[in-house]
C-alpha cells in the first residue's frame, strides 16, 4: 500500500476521523492502563514496606 | 527456578516468575504491535467495497477475541479459586478483569466508529452488538461486586459465582451472528473454512491479535503483582521484598 503523501495517509481515503477515532482512543487506553498498573504495585510495595518498618509508625 | 504446578499456587513464586516475564511481555507486546501496525496501514491493500475504513478492523476484531477470551480466563480462574480455595487463583481473576473490560469497550468503540460509515449508525440494538455490550456490564459487574466486599474471600466467592454464571454469555455472543440475524456480519476467520480475506490483511490481524495477547499478559501480571502484595501484605516474605526494595531506593 503506497499512500503517495502524509496527507493521503491521515485522510485514510475521507475516513480519517473513524480510523484515527478508533485508533487514538485504544492507544490512549492501552497507555494509561498500564502506567496505572504500575502504579499501584509501586504504591502496594511502599505500604508493605512501612509495614515492615515498625520505626516508622512511631514518627 | 523450578517449574511445577505448584508454582503458580504460590505467591511468592507466582511473583517472581512474572517479574522476569513482564518484560519480555512488553517487548513482545510493542515489536509485534510494531509489525502488525505497519503491515495494516502499508502493506495490506485497500478493500475493495469499504476502501480504508476496514483498516479499524486491525484493532477491532482482536480486542473482541481477547474481550471474549479473558472473560474465559478471568471466569476459570474464579471457579478455580472458589472451588479449591486457592487464594491466588482468585487474586489472578481479579487481576485480569480490568483488561478484559478495557479490551471489551475497544471492540465496542471501534466497532461504532467502524458502524457509522459501513452501516450508517453508531449502534444498532441487534444480538451481536447487545450481547457484546452485556460483556462489558459482566466485566464492570464482576469488579464492582469484589470491590463492594470487604472480606477479600467471600469477595472472591461471590465474584466467581458471577463471573462463572456470566460466561454462557461468551458462546452467545460468538454464536450470535449464525443464531440471529444480525446487521453484524459473520466470523471473517474461522477453523473450519478458508478466511475470507486478504492474506496480508489476515497476517496483520493475526499479528495485531498476538501484541494484544503479550500486551494482556504484560499488565494482567504487574496487576497481579500489586494485588499479591496488596492481599498478603504482613507476610514475611512481602516484608523482606519491601525492605529490599525500599533500601535500595532509600536516599542517605
Amino acid at each position: 500500500m503506497n499512500w503517495g503523501s502524509a496527507d493521503n495517509f491521515f485522510a485514510m481515503g475521507g475516513y480519517g476521523l473513524y480510523v484515527w477515532g478508533s485508533y487514538v482512543v485504544t492507544a490512549l487506553l492501552m497507555v494509561v492502563e498500564p502506567l496505572l498498573a504500575i502504579h499501584r504495585r509501586r504504591r502496594a510495595l511502599r505500604d508493605a514496606a512501612s509495614d515492615a518498618r515498625p520505626e516508622d509508625h512511631e514518627s | 527456578m523450578k517449574l511445577t504446578l505448584y508454582t503458580f499456587s504460590s505467591p511468592p513464586k507466582y511473583y517472581a516468575l512474572t517479574g522476569v516475564l513482564v518484560p519480555v511481555c512488553w517487548v513482545l507486546a510493542i515489536v509485534l504491535s510494531a509489525i502488525g501496525l505497519w503491515m495494516g496501514f502499508f502493506v495490506a491493500p485497500t478493500d475493495a467495497t469499504q476502501g480504508e475504513v476496514y483498516r479499524v478492523i486491525f484493532i477491532h476484531v482482536p480486542a473482541a477475541w481477547m474481550g471474549m477470551f479473558l472473560y474465559l480466563v478471568m471466569a476459570f480462574w474464579a471457579a478455580i479459586g472458589w472451588a479449591f480455595h486457592a487464594r491466588l487463583a482468585s487474586m489472578v481473576a481479579r487481576a485480569v478483569a480490568p483488561t478484559g473490560a478495557i479490551f471489551t469497550f475497544i471492540a465496542l468503540w471501534t466497532g461504532a466508529f467502524w458502524g457509522k460509515p459501513a452501516w450508517g449508525t453508531w449502534w444498532v440494538w441487534d444480538a451481536r452488538l447487545t450481547s457484546f455490550l452485556i460483556l462489558l456490564f459482566l466485566y464492570l459487574g464482576y469488579i464492582a461486586l469484589v470491590e463492594a466486599i470487604d472480606d477479600p474471600r467471600r469477595a472472591d466467592q461471590a465474584g466467581a459465582l458471577l463471573a462463572v454464571v456470566g460466561a454462557v454469555n461468551v458462546p452467545i455472543i460468538y454464536f450470535s451472528v449464525k443464531w440471529w440475524n444480525t446487521l453484524h456480519q459473520g466470523a471473517t476467520v474461522s477453523i473450519t473454512a478458508a478466511p475470507k480475506m486478504a492474506t496480508t490483511m489476515l497476517q496483520a490481524m493475526l499479528i495485531m491479535t498476538f501484541a494484544f495477547w503479550a500486551y494482556a499478559f504484560a499488565v494482567i501480571f504487574t496487576r497481579a503483582r500489586a494485588i499479591i502484595l496488596e492481599r498478603e501484605r504482613g507476610a514475611g516474605w512481602v516484608n523482606q521484598l519491601a525492605l529490599k526494595g525500599s533500601s535500595r531506593s532509600a536516599k542517605p
